[in-house]
């Protein structure tokens, strides 16, 4: 998780707007759509109302309005705690959102009309299916797609990233996306949006929280809660006139007090914030995620789908290996192909010499004088042309052979041998020649992006298998899928066969993720579970997708999946954690409540609270501060390490349950301790 | 000790055999005894007009509600018009209309509350035509609903199976033949058999008395093999005619425990995977399926722990009474049956309790605090083994709890058994769970509530809310062990345990069968390293958590105001 970008927990706007922000939220209109929470906002009308006249249902008592005036304060400061965390999320949500709503203030756009008029209105008029024409310098207006020119479009807007990037019409680079400048020639480009429809709108509501849906485990989850807390009301209901027929008659604050600590606050009042979080920090990794359904579905990958080029390898090809033909020294080959390499600036060019200097040991310099000639598609030859005349050559098989045939030089007998292995292994065989004479082969082999190995050695201890996807024959990608330590391979794949493939998985009751960027992986896209688009890909690919990645790297699947399991680990260890607390504020509430009228009941007071109020209070105090303590769990999630989930489970449980249930003891005794001197002082 | 240990031997190794035989009775697979009982049950088809249909969970519901209902009419029919001089020797008039209604409930649901006293309030006809044949029929649906639920939950079809042929196949294959060993192994132990009238003897002490006599071995045993628990005489199973002597008291326990325990076996079979539990390529035998082991262990373990409870309550005696010059030395002997003791006693209260049977061989009422307090969790808990398969279908639905929370603890959404847990299913199990403490505590509620509720209180204070605890827990728990000593053959008390019971049984089954029909029909889930195991000793301990902190102290409150305050008052 190297790749976060780092931010300040909480910067000072963002938490004068979640004060504000907890306040706003007070609104029981808003608040019912969270019912434990909404109990607890009842809890606190109730003894408010009691507050001000302290003997409205009959209760009495020494010092019951001060009581009820605590007792309603706490209340309202664990409101306020809940609403805070929501708020918190957001705000961190929104301050993402905001650099991303800069780009798109007043935009002006130029408009194609139908006689080839050209006309200046602003952006927000543009509608799908107008023809605008971008100059360089100026602001895509909306998403697009290029129907005519080809430009390079810096893109830093969106993805950060500052080199820019040519679009072109047709193929896997028309698409373009609103916000990104211009920065050399022009395009012609077709709208594909309608206004506050563009990608970049729906970023930003889906970053701000505002279009959240709740997810089906969310769902699920909530649930869970407002059973429990169904339960816990029957409970309290029928306590009162079991406890009248005992004797006891329990006042309206404490049975109160008694709900609010035994139904799940803790995660009630966090599940939301939790759920925002979980979708922050996917965009922290620059990646969009449509729906936080879909960061769910990362959790429960089984399969993952992956292209061979640009996800597992460079794509671009290395060089591995000087091979020299028959009557020739390696040395020599080495020489040469460096010195036709070092104006060479493609990859291919620059991992010859590198590799030239990591064989030879000495580092060759660009002689003065020395003419680089560039590769074409035509000619498929690069080289230079030396000051003494001297012209070295690499290219394909049979460019170079033509090429020495044309000047009278001789082919060895043992290059197309040599060819031929190096095309079995799956690498690009590039021949060497200077002037007539045919040196040897570089092979050039696809390489493995490092530190792969590692990752999917830890996918598949927690489970999940990994299958690569690719062009190449068998043999290669049977070489390339050893070496990067993929599950499986399949070789020679065209997109219907990945979806295929994820049909497949899926019967077997798999969660398929993938990646893609073509508008041929769209269909497979939609078919995935999670289906992650790169930014660089076409609209219909980012359409189909449930995720876009901004910064087009392939890799982040992996990063995703974790913070998906991240976000039910923290979802699911709070929900353990809160119900847990309820074993030590039974032991707390329990006996202050009976202990009036059954002295006998001290006997259960085994944390020796001091007095019945004093017990009830603190219980009440620590389940409001427990909030704010684990606001910041809920935002970063709880750590998560990949093993076993035998593993995971129990040290989960070891931490949050049984934490769980020590934790209120320790911290209930702390806060009597302290308020036991002041409820005296106030006449408790 | 010695007893205690022998009887939980001979339980296990009786329930391996047994759930292994129940097994391939409920998944119509070949067992040894099919020659015979193939062409009686194709005769029993064929009469009944039964077709082998398989049935969706809603199909299977209703026919159980269905069934249910046709006898409980006829049913309660004959409760009404008993007085007829068929098999009535001792002259039984008919039964009043709520005391009709609450009998009738009671024993279709397999409850067995029983607000009369079997000598005096029914008639020989109503004992073997009512009484006894329901103890067959509520058990054997109370199995065919479980198995109908374990088979959704193992989801190899998409149909929950034939009521019709559960209920016959159980009756015919399992319940009869049992009952038929046990009966007359119960005779020869000196347990009446016949349908002579009650017989009059002038005793050595120069008085006289009635001595009970009736068809009382045949109802004795299928009232412990269906754990149905209602005595065909008023005291129970603590009559020597009943229950004459310590190893008839074993041969019961045994007969109430072996049916629900190799109901976890059946689930461990019904469930298990057979990819999964290969060892050295060659499959192993199973004795236990692996996901039982976590169910039973949970069960054991609150089970044990209460049988550890009472023995200790029992034989710490009663310190009031030590002052007033009692020796205690022997325990607390009231309302025990000397011939028993408090061993057999302590143990016999556990398990008729944990087991859902309510056949009681002492007086419940009489039990310490604490001791009184065992039996009372066991029921408000209801899923320590319980009657007929719902005790394992309570404690699935805590499973499915279980999971959800433990699959979030490791980053996957909750699945159990290779299926999602989502909001449907987390509704109707949480329903489930509901439905348990609100009948419970909100009766209890009404009942100290209101003048003709707490007339039926006979101890005054904590000792008299347990007293209505208790009732309802029965009642809602299906067992039907009373306290007694409630004053409970009253209109208010004959219609609410009668809606307690009711609501108790029914809800429950519809929403098991629901959540199981749900799972059924999803596509199931893959396997592998990253889902949650569910077979493994971390999840015992969180299965037991979540049933000691959801179930448990939920009561908490009630029981802290009950026994847990007449046990601090009487110590202190």
């Amino acid at each position: 998780m190297s790749k976060e970008i780092k931010t300040k927990f909480i910067t000072r706007d963002i938490l004068r707007d979640s004060i504000r922000g907890a306040f706003i939220k007070l609104n029981p209109r808003y608040m019912i759509k969270n019912p434990v929470m909404f109990v607890v906002e009842t809890g606190f009308f109730i003894t408010l109302l009691l507050s001000f006249s302290p003997g409205l249902f009959g209760d009495d008592g020494t010092n019951l309005r001060i009581y009820n005036v605590m007792v309603a304060a706490i209340l309202f400061i664990t409101l306020l705690f809940a609403n805070f965390a929501e708020a918190v999320a957001e705000g961190r949500g929104k301050a993402q959102a905001e650099s991303l709503k800069k780009t798109q203030t007043d935009m002006k756009a130029r408009i194609i009309n139908e006689g080839g008029t050209e006309t200046i209105i602003s952006a927000s008029t543009l509608k799908k299916g107008d023809v605008v024409l971008v100059k360089s310098g100026e602001i895509i207006p909306n998403d697009g797609e290029v129907i005519e020119g080809i430009a390079s479009v810096d893109e830093s807007a969106i993805t950060g990233e500052s080199a820019p990037v040519v679009k072109e019409s047709g193929g896997d680079f028309a698409s373009v996306t609103g916000g990104t400048t211009v920065v050399s020639d022009w395009l012609k480009i077709s709208i594909t949006s309608n206004p506050g429809e563009s990608f970049l709108d729906k970023m930003i509501s889906l970053v701000e929280g505002a279009s959240r849906k709740k997810t089906p485990n969310e769902i699920a989850l909530n649930t869970l809660l407002v059973s429990l807390t169904i339960i816990f009301l029957i409970v309290i209901v029928t306590l009162y006139p079991i406890a009248v027929y005992s004797g006891v008659r329990l006042q309206i604050s404490t049975l109160i007090a008694l709900t609010v600590c035994l139904i799940p606050t803790t995660i009630g009042g966090l599940l939301s914030a939790i759920g925002i979080a979980g979708m922050d920090r996917v965009t922290r990794f620059n990646v969009i995620a449509m729906s936080g359904k879909a960061v769910e579905a990362c959790g429960d990958v089984d399969t993952m789908i992956l292209d061979k080029t640009g996800t597992i390898t460079y794509g671009n090809r290395m060089a591995s290996q000087f091979i020299a033909t028959e009557n020739t020294s390696e040395q020599e080959l080495i020489r040469n192909a460096v010195i036709s390499s070092l104006q060479d600036d493609t990859p291919e060019g620059r991992s010859i010499v590198e590799l030239g200097y990591s064989l030879s040991g000495n580092r060759q310099e660009t002689m003065p004088g020395t003419e680089f000639i560039k590769f074409t598609a035509q000619e498929r030859i690069s080289g230079v042309n030396l000051p003494d005349g001297t012209k070295i050559r690499k290219g394909a098989y049979d460019a170079i052979c033509s090429y020495v045939q044309e000047l009278g030089g001789k082919i060895p007998k043992d290059l197309d041998e040599k060819v031929k292995d190096v095309s079995k292994l799956g690498g690009t065989p590039l021949v060497v020649c200077s002037g007539s004479r045919i040196y040897g082969v570089i092979y050039l082999k696809d390489t493995v992006k490092p530190g792969l190995r590692e990752r999917f050695e830890r996918l598949r201890s927690i489970g999940i298998k990994t299958v690569m996807c690719t062009g190449d024959n068998p043999l290669t990608a049977a070489t390339i899928a050893h070496e990067a330590g993929v599950d499986s391979f399949i070789a020679e794949c065209k997109p219907e066969d990945k979806i295929k493939v994820i049909k497949a998985e899926q019967r077997e009751g798999k969660v398929v993720a993938m990646t893609g960027d073509g508008t041929n992986d769209a269909p497979a896209l939609a078919q995935a579970d999670v289906g992650i688009a790169m930014n660089s890909g076409t609209s219909a690919a980012k359409e189909a997708a449930n995720m876009v990645d901004l910064d087009s790297d392939p890799t982040k699947i992996l990063d995703v999946v974790e913070i998906g399991k991240q976000l039910l680990i923290t979802r699911g260890s709070l929900t353990t954690f809160s119900i847990a607390n309820d074993v030590a504020k039974y032991f707390a509430i329990i006996p202050a409540m009976f202990m009036a009228v059954i002295p006998q009941m001290k006997m259960l007071n085994i944390m020796e609270l001091s007095t019945p109020y004093s017990a009830i209070l603190s219980a009440l105090i620590f389940n409001a501060v427990i909030i704010p303590c684990l606001i910041p769990l809920a935002m970063k999630g709880v750590k998560y390490k990949p093993q076993r989930s035998e593993r995971i489970l129990s040290s989960n449980m070891l931490i949050y349950g049984l934490g769980g249930i020590a934790a209120p003891f320790i911290g209930i005794k702390a806060i009597d301790l302290i308020i036991t001197p002041l409820l005296v002082v106030i006449g408790l | 000790m010695l007893q205690i240990i022998l009887i939980l031997a001979t339980f296990v190794a009786l329930i391996i055999p047994i759930g292994k035989y129940l097994y391939h009775v409920a998944e119509l697979q070949r067992t040894f005894a099919d020659p015979v009982f193939d062409r009686l049950d194709n005769s029993i088809y064929r009469v009944c007009g039964i077709d082998k249909e398989e049935m969706s969970w809603k199909k299977y519901a209703m026919s159980v509600l269905a069934t249910n209902a046709v006898m409980v009419l006829i049913g309660y029919f004959i409760l009404r018009i008993q007085e007829v001089p068929i098999l009535n020797p001792n002259g039984i008039g008919g039964m009043e209309p709520t005391l009709a209604f609450n009998t009738i409930i009671s024993f279709m649901t397999n409850t067995n509350l029983q607000h009369y006293s079997g000598e005096s309030g029914l008639s020989y006809l109503s004992q073997m035509t009512v009484i006894t044949f329901m103890m067959f029929t509520s058990a054997a649906t109370g199995f065919s609903v479980a198995m109908a639920f374990m088979r959704g939950l193992a989801g190899k079809t998409h149909n929950v199976g034939n009521f019709y042929v559960d209920l016959v196949r159980i009756t015919t294959r399992v319940l009869l033949p049992l009952s038929i060993i046990g009966g007359v192994f119960l005779v020869s132990q000196g347990v009446p058999q016949n349908l002579s009238p009650n017989i009059t003897v002038h005793t050595i002490e120069g008085g006289y008395q009635d001595i009970a006599m009736g068809p009382i071995a045949s109802l004795e045993i299928i009232k412990h093999l269906g754990t149905n628990g209602g005595g065909f005489l008023g005291a129970n199973s603590a009559t020597p005619l009943e229950n004459p002597n310590i190893v008839s008291n074993m041969a019961e326990m045994l007969s109430m425990m072996v049916l629900p325990g190799a109901c976890v076996i059946v689930f461990g079979h019904m469930v298990h995977n057979g990819k999964k539990e290969k060892t050295n390529g060659m499959k192993k035998r199973i004795w236990f399926g692996s996901e039982a082991r976590p169910i039973f262990a949970v069960m054991s373990i609150i089970f044990i722990v209460g049988l550890a409870v009472c023995l200790a309550a029992e034989s710490a005696g009663n310190p009031i009474l030590e002052k007033a010059g009692l020796n205690q030395s022997m325990g607390s002997m009231e309302g025990k049956e000397v011939r028993f003791g408090v061993v057999q006693s302590a143990v016999f209260t556990t398990v008729t309790t944990a087991f859902t049977t309510g056949t009681v061989n002492n007086m419940h009422d009489t039990l310490t605090p604490l001791g009184g307090a065992v039996p009372l969790m066991n029921m408000m808990l209801n899923v320590v083994f319980g009657g007929k398969g719902v005790g394992l279908m309570n404690m699935l639905l805590y499973a499915i709890l279980a999971v959800f929370i433990c699959g979030l603890m490791i980053g996957r959404t909750p699945e159990y058994l290779g299926k999602k847990i989502e909001g449907k299913e987390m509704k109707l199990t949480a329903l489930g769970i509901i439905i348990h403490p609100l009948l419970i505590l909100t009766f209890s509620a009404l009942a100290v509530a209101v003048p003709e509720g707490v007339a039926g209180i006979t101890n005054p204070g904590y000792h008299g809310l347990t007293q209505v605890l208790y009732e309802f827990s029965s009642a809602a728990a299906n067992n039907g062990s009373g306290f007694e000593g409630l004053a409970d053959n009253s209109y208010f008390w004959n219609i609410t345990t009668g809606l307690v019971m009711f609501f108790g049984r029914y809800l429950a089954i519809i929403i098991q069968l629901a959540v199981a029909g749900s799972l059924m029909m999803k596509q199931p889930i893959n396997e592998s390293v990253g889902t949650l195991k569910t077979d493994t000793g971390t999840f015992t301990i969180s299965l037991l958590m979540v049933v000691l902190i959801i179930a448990a102290l939920t009561f908490f409150p009630v029981m802290v105001l009950g026994p847990i305050a007449e046990h601090l008052t009487l110590w202190n």
